[in-house]
């Protein structure tokens, strides 16, 4: 059970539960409309499974209008809307409210148009990313962010988290790749930022709601690009002596103008967890392994695999192969996609952090967390998206036992903190949610967090959509919890974590 | 002496001079306090190079962050340039060549328009406007490039958003709000922008065309394809004499198709490239390095456009309705050129009037498109709408303002009556 602070529950709502549900089946079909603690039990948590509440209802919309009229009536009699799409986020974004209607939007799932002409697809909000390269890959073509989750997450879910994924160095996280969106404000408005041609007139609203948590409106409808798939993709796989020496490659690739696809590195702990696990073959005795992946054209991507290949021996690399087929460059990342269960083979539970730092500074970021790690006495493993500066540092401790749940959640906000003190970001890609919302002062002061908050209440002026959510409660830094996994179970256990 | 203007003496600045020319944030602060306070509107400019762009408005004071510059930090290897917002574009782009680097969103020039010279303005006013290159549909706008910056709101409180770093999704991405609002959001002080890697080798290909409806084919293919362009335009016959190099010396209307990256690799997708559109080789040149930059810089620039008497419009459109776009504007003395691969039109008007924008709009609108008037007649800029906006995103707006500028006092009615 959530020991979060949430906002206040409004009991004149809670006592209006039974009329407030008999209004809402009078907008959409009543079965829609879920009331009783049976039904609601599946939507109490979202991917941040460590906390939990059940809702006062959920609603099932299955149009526009009918979403229209919900957030209308809500607005008009004060009751807390929390919008949510697959339920695979990692930050808490979708964790209900006791006193508010749960918008599940499970139910807008067809793709409506592919558009080959204008290179784009749009879909309603709750496809899953994955499903829109699946409908346009017959034409070779592709979207390009690739959240870890994405067989299971939401394009919606996507841009109101503004996803990255392994490959957002090179083509760029959600908002890179979105070119329209249809939103419904909470007083009902129903409005399109964007659509299919690149920029729009005016503010820019869709960067504005892209990233936002589900704060400022719900999505129904998301028009996004689609790539060509590139011809050729090999990666290298790359073993170090030191972390200092798989940092000053990462930089080095990246002054020396290549830029990969993706470019990941394992510390040593990881490396041996996931080889034990999932025996992927990788060099144990390096204390720092990295995978670079390239795409493009063959000569392209033979010269950019060369180059690596140059910089990787110049900074002492150990080892070093290259994947000669697509299997071979698919069992690279196996291992690399097994870490997360891998970790909870070694400990009863680990939390998974998400900070940003510059990429010259994981060598000094690292060996914060091992002094870290040593203070605190919890083991730790670390991942990192190394292109673009994007930490995974994965903490081992047992639930079970409060004091090891206290310290890690003490570690992590530590963690953290470092991160934004070296020049970093509290979180790269999973969201603030409910989880760093109280770590927000170490990245803004206070009226940076007034300007968010009035444009908040500019959209929504009685706070209800999502309420909780993002911005600070105690406007003090408690530490808060991680992403919390017991027994390597996981909300999702079958969705990849990486 | 009042309370207030005891209190006022007491600054360094004179608040009586109608030009602020602040050189540190604290200045900038303290002017904005000061006008808010007295509910003094003002203009802010930079370098003025697009400072013609926009609906006239009222302004008591001028703001002029022309003294505001300098680099603040430029970390090539984390690829990010942190500046100030005065800082002309032609400093931080002289920087980045020492590294091989570049801003990849290639802003225009709007210099040889307005001036009949080259004046890229300042790096507050590109983000301002938001106005990108050629490269547009491969890296995106200006605003995707903007990690994030320092700016003061209408109430003269210093606020921030993003950082330096590439991946941040730690609250409201603020970043791209304030990339072409005008500034009529917020008075920018310091940008912190992405940078690239200068690509191997540029070349372009160049198809000997006059027709339009072969162009939009050749450019929509060249973009469906795996040869991965960077630019794609097409200029009818009246503006190929334009382009006269030394590997080109066709001066009719011709397709242009950029292919950047490695040598071997882009001599490679060139090849494939003119496989793929069936072109035969008397259809086409290949401009080197050299030549290939200097025809993009034209094209950014907008140099067939310098010293334009007539009107200018920008107009975005989904790639699909450009031809029929063009056909509908053809009915007016126009003339024009097509950049984004087929997605934007740069046209030009002899003759514009109340009437013939409202048709314009229509058209636009019908085929979800928008426009910017970049360039207008005086007597007309006072009546004409320079930017399209529909009554609920309207509504939005007027409230977004509101929250970071309560009493209108940035470049009020730049962008729309009102806003």
């Amino acid at each position: 059970m959530s020991t979060l602070q949430m906002p206040k529950v409004d009991n004149a709502v809670m006592s209006k539960k039974d009329r407030i549900a008999s209004d809402l089946r009078g907008i959409i079909n009543s079965k829609n409309v879920l009331s009783n603690p049976d039904e609601l039990r599946p939507f109490e948590t979202d991917g941040l499974t460590a906390y939990r509440q059940m809702p006062l209802l959920v609603v099932m919309p299955e149009t526009v209008e009918q979403v229209s009229q919900i957030l209308r009536y809500c607005n008009e009699n004060k009751v807390k809307v929390v919008p949510r799409g697959a339920g695979t986020g990692l930050s808490g974004g979708s964790m209900p409210l006791e006193d508010c209607v749960l918008m599940a939007m499970g139910k807008f799932n067809k793709i409506i148009e592919i558009d080959y002409e204008n290179r784009c697809v749009v879909t309603q909000p709750c496809v899953t990313n994955l499903a829109i390269t699946h409908a346009v890959q017959d034409k070779g073509f592709y979207y390009a962010p690739d959240p870890s989750s994405q067989i299971a997450c939401s394009i919606g879910g996507n841009v109101a988290e503004n996803s990255g994924g392994v490959h957002s160095l090179k083509y760029g996280a959600t908002t890179n790749n979105l070119l329209g969106i249809e939103v419904v404000l909470m007083d009902g408005t129903v409005t399109k930022f964007g659509g299919k041609a690149m920029d729009s007139e005016g503010y820019d609203f869709l960067g504005l709601m892209t990233g936002s948590e589900g704060l400022l409106g719900v999505i129904t409808e998301v028009t996004v690009k689609i790539l060509k798939s590139p011809e050729v993709v090999k990666a290298a796989l790359v073993g170090f002596p030191s972390i200092e020496d798989a940092g000053n490659c990462v930089a080095e690739i990246i002054a020396e103008g290549c830029i990969p696809a993706g470019m990941e590195i394992m510390d040593k702990a990881l490396t041996k967890a996931t080889n034990d696990y999932s025996k992927a073959g990788y060099p144990t005795d390096a204390e720092a392994m990295m995978i670079v992946e390239f795409d493009g054209t063959e000569h392209e991507v033979e010269a950019y695999i060369q180059k690596t290949k140059e910089i990787a021996e110049k900074n002492n690399s150990s080892s070093l192969k290259i994947s000669k087929s697509n299997e071979e460059r698919l069992k690279f990342w196996a291992g690399r996609k097994a870490a997360f269960p891998a970790c909870g083979v070694l400990a009863p539970d680990y939390m998974c952090m998400d900070g940003s730092i510059p990429r010259g500074k994981l060598a000094e970021v690292l060996n914060e967390i091992s002094r870290l790690s040593k203070k605190y006495n919890l083991p730790v493993a670390n991942a990192f998206h190394a292109g673009d500066g994007n930490l995974h540092p994965l903490i081992m401790f047992d639930a079970n036992d409060k004091e090891s749940l206290r310290k890690c959640e003490e570690f992590g906000a530590d963690i953290l903190k470092y991160c934004v003190k070296v020049g970093g970001a509290l979180t790269g890609e999973h969201g603030v949610g409910i989880e760093k919302r109280e770590l927000m002062c170490e990245a803004f002061n206070d009226k940076d967090i007034q300007q968010q908050l009035t444009i908040k209440v500019a959209l929504d002026p009685n706070s209800l959509l999502n309420p909780g959510k993002v911005y600070p409660i105690l406007r003090k830094c408690a530490e808060e919890g991680r992403v919390h996994v017991h027994g390597g179970k996981t909300k999702f256990p079958d969705i990849p974590r990486f | 002496m009042s309370m207030e203007e005891k209190q006022n003496s007491q600054t360094s600045l004179d608040f009586n001079q109608n030009i602020y020319k602040p050189t540190s944030r604290e200045e900038i602060v303290e002017i904005v306090k000061n006008c808010y306070k007295k509910n003094i509107p003002l203009e802010i400019n930079g370098l003025k190079s697009k400072n013609k762009i926009g609906r006239n408005f009222q302004s008591e004071k001028t703001l002029d962050l022309s003294d505001f510059k300098g680099i603040i930090d430029y970390k090539p290897e984390e690829l990010y340039i942190k500046v100030k917002a005065g800082t002309p574009l032609r400093e931080i782009i002289k920087e980045l060549d020492k590294n091989n680097q570049q801003l990849a969103f290639e802003p225009n020039d709007f210099g040889y328009l307005f001036s009949g010279e080259s004046n890229s303005g300042s790096i507050g006013g590109v983000v301002s406007c938001n106005f990108a290159g050629s490269r547009r549909f491969k890296v995106g706008s200006v605003r995707d490039h903007i990690l994030g910056f320092q700016g003061i709101n209408g109430k003269g409180e210093t606020i921030k958003s993003g950082g330096t770093v590439v991946k941040n999704v730690t609250g409201y991405d603020l970043s791209k709000l304030i990339s072409g609002s005008f500034g009529t959001l917020t008075i920018l002080t310091e940008l912190s922008i992405k940078v690239l890697p200068k690509p191997e080798t540029s070349k372009t290909l160049v198809i000997k065309n006059p027709h339009l409806k072969k162009a939009i084919d050749f450019l929509g293919k060249a973009l469906s394809s795996s040869t991965d362009p960077t630019g794609g335009v097409f200029y009818p016959d009246y503006f190929g004499k334009n382009f006269i190099l030394n590997d080109l010396t066709h001066d009719g209307g011709l397709t242009a198709i950029r292919i950047e990256g490695p040598i071997n690799s882009v001599d490679q997708r060139l090849g494939r490239l003119s496989k793929e559109l069936s072109l035969l080789e008397q259809e086409l040149s290949i401009l080197d390095n050299e030549q290939s930059n200097i025809f993009w810089n034209r094209t950014k620039n907008l140099e067939i456009f310098k010293n334009l008497k007539a009107n200018l419009l920008r107009l975005v459109l989904p790639m699909s309705e450009t031809l029929q776009v063009i056909q509908k504007l053809k009915n007016y003395e126009i003339k024009y050129f097509i950049d984004w691969g087929g997605s934007l039109i740069w046209a030009s008007f002899d003759q514009l009037n109340t009437k013939i924008l409202s048709e314009i709009k229509e058209i636009v609108k019908k085929h979800q498109g928008y426009f910017t008037l970049i360039k207008v007649e005086e007597d007309l800029k006072a009546s004409a709408d320079i930017f399209t906006i529909d009554p609920i995103k309207y509504k939005i707006s007027e409230k977004i303002k509101r929250s970071f500028d309560p009493k209108r006092i940035f470049n009020p009615g730049k962008m729309y009556t009102g806003i």
